[in-house]
């Protein structure tokens, strides 16, 4: 009798701490599909530079072959973000006829973060906050007419910056 | 329908800087299970394109994806502007929406 009471306890316990787990949210109720490469894109973006998934693949989208670290290009970047989901970034190229600049981070769901066509005119310069899904190389890469060129640094995170 | 941009353009030398700000919650639509593996829980909502223009030339286009923060901070510097020009920021998103603001280099 007494060892029954204490099995319904046990299982009432556990039953309802499950319950508390799925009505929070821990335990996803919905079954996903297993993908082993996240497609992060809205519906009906298909752009190819954005489903690059390394920077190799995104020079590629972007008509190059192979991108070379260059010296000339200032890219600036925290050492250390608190928070991966606003890490400000500031990319000047002093290359001649930049006409591309690219910010990017490898480990980032989709590779490419964005691209800045620069026409005639406009300063090869461009600053933008940008997410970050954990502790990654950021690279700048950018385009000129001899080719393309990048540079790139480490960035800590110790707050990711998708899916809080 | 969105809130409008923030621009801001200052003439330093013969180089005018332009600050926006856009109103955008650049949704990734992404979540973490409990394994801490990224989910797509939402469709994705972001900025795909912005385009700055003075006096109607264009000075810069961007092709955005969803990782640029929430409310988006863009500076860009051009040459060949003056006191009193227009500058036009125009953005389209994911969701098909679009947005355009003015403001006058100061």
């Amino acid at each position: 009798m007494k060892s029954n009471r204490r099995e319904f306890l046990k299982l009432a316990g556990g039953g309802s701490a499950l319950a508390l787990l799925v009505g929070s949210g821990w335990i996803p109720t919905r079954a996903w599909a297993a993908d082993d490469v996240l497609h992060a894109l809205a519906p009906g973006d298909n752009r190819k530079e954005f489903e690059a998934h390394t920077i190799d693949e995104l020079v590629k989208a972007l008509g190059g072959t192979q991108a070379q670290l260059s010296k000339d290009i200032d890219f600036t970047a925290p050492d250390i973000a608190e928070n991966g989901a606003v890490v400000p970034v500031e990319v000047q190229s002093n290359l001649p006829n930049t006409k591309l600049i690219a910010i990017a981070c490898a480990t980032n769901p989709n590779a490419l973060t964005a691209a800045f066509h620069i026409p005639d005119g406009t300063e090869p310069y461009v600053s933008l906050r940008m997410k970050l899904a954990q502790t990654a190389k950021v690279t700048a890469l950018v385009q000129t007419d001899q080719g393309f060129f990048y540079a790139e640094r480490l960035v800590k995170v110790t707050l990711g910056g998708c899916g809080g | 329908m969105p809130d409008p941009t923030k621009i801001r353009a200052t003439v330093n030398g013969d180089v005018v800087e332009v600050k926006m700000l856009m109103s955008h919650p650049e949704a990734t639509g992404l979540t973490t299970d409990a394994a801490g593996k990224l989910k797509l829980a939402t469709t994705p909502h972001y900025i795909k394109t912005v385009t700055v223009a003075c006096n109607g030339r264009t000075v810069m286009t961007g092709d955005w994806g969803p990782a640029v923060s929430k409310n988006p901070f863009l500076t860009l510097r051009f040459k060949g502007g003056k006191s009193g020009d227009k500058i036009t920021v125009t953005w389209n998103d994911s969701a098909g929406e679009t947005r355009t603001d003015e403001a006058a280099v100061g």
